[in-house]
């Protein structure tokens, strides 16, 4: 890979082991995927922010990094709402931890913003080159956003944010970015519809990039609940939609072919009583928020209820919060049901979300039923 | 005799070889604080890595692994130097921030041409291994 020369010191370590170590990270994943040079990135996004995820290994070597980000970065949720942690059965020790990595990552330079929605936050333009590790966000800023990034991992993305580049292969170039598979939907698809859209499809594509062609038309937050799902029960980092999204017209027709209807995706939703309802995976936008308050409206929930959201979103909404707070139900912010120990009390929950579908099981070891919104408010208020 | 490869981490060690045909997943798969393989059912279960030159096709599972990685250097129960048949970032990632010397797509296939124990010297810097 071709370095210029203020990279090239860098990777001797003329700016010191931290950045040199970043370097040395970008120079090897550059040669791995077989990237020519460095590219300049917008913002990083930087996962493995849980003490539940990263342990102590991971505390152990961000404690051991200096100096400060290059670009703006922003860290995903962590392990418990930073102001509720006590009233959401989080323990003493946990806390300890997870506050002493986010001190870490603040001294780095990084914004604690702690949400997998960076977009709500600082919404980048179509284009431009990011490092961002959060799979549901990776997905929604190259499909929907047309902004171009990789799924980073942890330390990768820490990495691209510690120099302000990343290598340039994968997704960063224009012929990486063409549709694998056309996904032909004819069915009518509404709210939790799409999370089990994506369910099905990130199972069946792996990594491979759908496009999709649909009966009805997607509001942004179902695209973010499709792109999420198509991550996590696959390996999604972008996908398509005919007419929707910005490059859906840039490329030919796929020749493979999968073909659903009503009844598959039906299929997804079903199973029995929860004993927590949580909304928010991936953290809820304003809108989502309002829609919650409504079918809530005059109604007091009997199972646990959870909403979880940015504490940004959260401040620039705090009337439907009230409203939302006023029927029993908590809204919970900096973290979320799939990385918070909190959620392993419980034995069954209902979400409207394929992602936390597919990981609720294996990381809390707890069971998921999906429904619609208004299937979960139903289910909460019985 | 010298196998030239690629180098993936900087540095350079030698140790007696610990080879396996399966990948390794760091994460759930090694004990951080003895450096032993506890995955159910893997080849090595039970095995140290310890200071051996640590030989696999490649990592799997969580990327959270590369950090499991330096927890094992920390507590001084690492291998000494990784040779993989194609590396990938866990890996990469987590053999660099430990200071593990790597190398990775050798000339010859290090399963066929190395056995467990034989003294193995890495170069991870200008890439290329010494058998013998």
């Amino acid at each position: 890979m071709y370095l210029t020369k203020g990279e090239e010191a860098i990777y001797d370590g003329e700016f010191g082991a931290t950045r040199q170590k970043a370097m040395e990270i970008l120079v090897a994943l550059g040669d791995i995927y077989g990237a020519d040079r460095l590219i300049e990135i917008k913002s990083a996004q930087v996962s493995g922010a849980s003490y539940k995820t990263i342990g102590d290994a991971g505390l152990e070597w961000i404690s051991s990094l200096e100096g400060k980000v290059k670009v703006p970065t922003i860290l995903n949720p962590v392990g418990m709402d930073r102001e509720k942690w006590r009233g959401m059965g989080v323990s003493e020790e946990f806390t300890v931890k997870q506050k002493e990595i986010l001190r870490v990552y603040e001294r780095l330079g990084i914004s604690l913003e702690c949400t997998c929605t960076p977009y709500y936050i600082d919404s980048p333009a179509f284009g431009v080159h990011l490092a961002w590790a959060e799979s549901s966000a990776v997905a929604y800023a190259n499909s929907v956003l047309g902004a171009r990034t990789n799924r980073e991992g942890g330390p990768s993305a820490l990495a691209a944010a510690l120099i302000g580049k990343t290598p340039c292969y994968g997704l960063h170039l224009d012929e990486n970015r063409v549709p694998e598979v056309l996904v032909r939907v004819d069915a009518q698809l509404h709210d939790v519809d799409y999370g089990a859209l994506g369910y099905i499809v990130g199972k069946a594509v792996g990594d491979g990039i759908p496009l999709f062609e649909l009966s009805s038309i997607p509001s942004k937050d179902e695209l973010k609940a499709l792109g999420a799902a198509l991550g996590a029960s696959g390996a999604v980092a972008l996908y398509h939609v005919k007419g929707v999204t910005p490059e859906s017209s840039n490329f030919d027709t796929p020749a493979e072919r999968i073909s659903l209807d009503t009844k598959d995706i039906k299929k997804v939703c079903s199973g029995n009583k929860p004993d927590l309802i949580a909304f928010g995976c991936p953290h809820c936008s304003g809108a989502e928020l309002r829609k919650i308050a409504d079918l809530l409206e005059g109604k007091k929930v009997r199972i646990e209820l959870w909403v979880c959201t940015s504490r940004r979103i959260r401040e620039q909404h705090e009337d439907v919060v009230k409203l939302i707070e006023k029927s029993g139900a908590e809204v919970i912010c900096d973290t979320c049901m799939v990385v918070s120990p909190a959620t392993e009390k419980f034995e069954r929950v209902m979400v409207n979300s394929g992602k936390a579908l597919q990981y609720l099981p294996n990381l809390c070891g707890v069971d998921a039923v999906l429904g619609s919104t208004e299937d979960c408010i139903k289910t909460a208020c019985g | 005799m010298k196998v030239k490869g690629r180098a993936i981490s900087k540095g350079i060690a030698s140790g007696p070889a610990l080879i396996t045909s399966q990948p390794i997943s760091f994460l759930g798969g090694v004990d951080p604080s003895t450096g032993q393989i506890i995955e159910h059912g893997h080849e090595l279960e039970g095995i140290s890595i310890k200071d051996c030159v640590l030989i696999f096709p490649h990592g799997k599972g969580s990327t959270v692994g590369s950090y499991v990685m330096y927890q094992l250097k920390k507590n001084g129960v690492a291998p000494c130097a990784i040779i993989n048949l194609r590396c990938e970032a866990i890996i990469a990632i987590g053999a660099i921030i430990s200071n593990i010397p790597a190398v990775d797509q050798l000339e010859l296939n290090p399963l066929e041409i190395v056995r467990d124990g034989d003294p193995i010297l890495v170069n991870g810097t200008e890439g290329y291994i010494e058998v013998g």
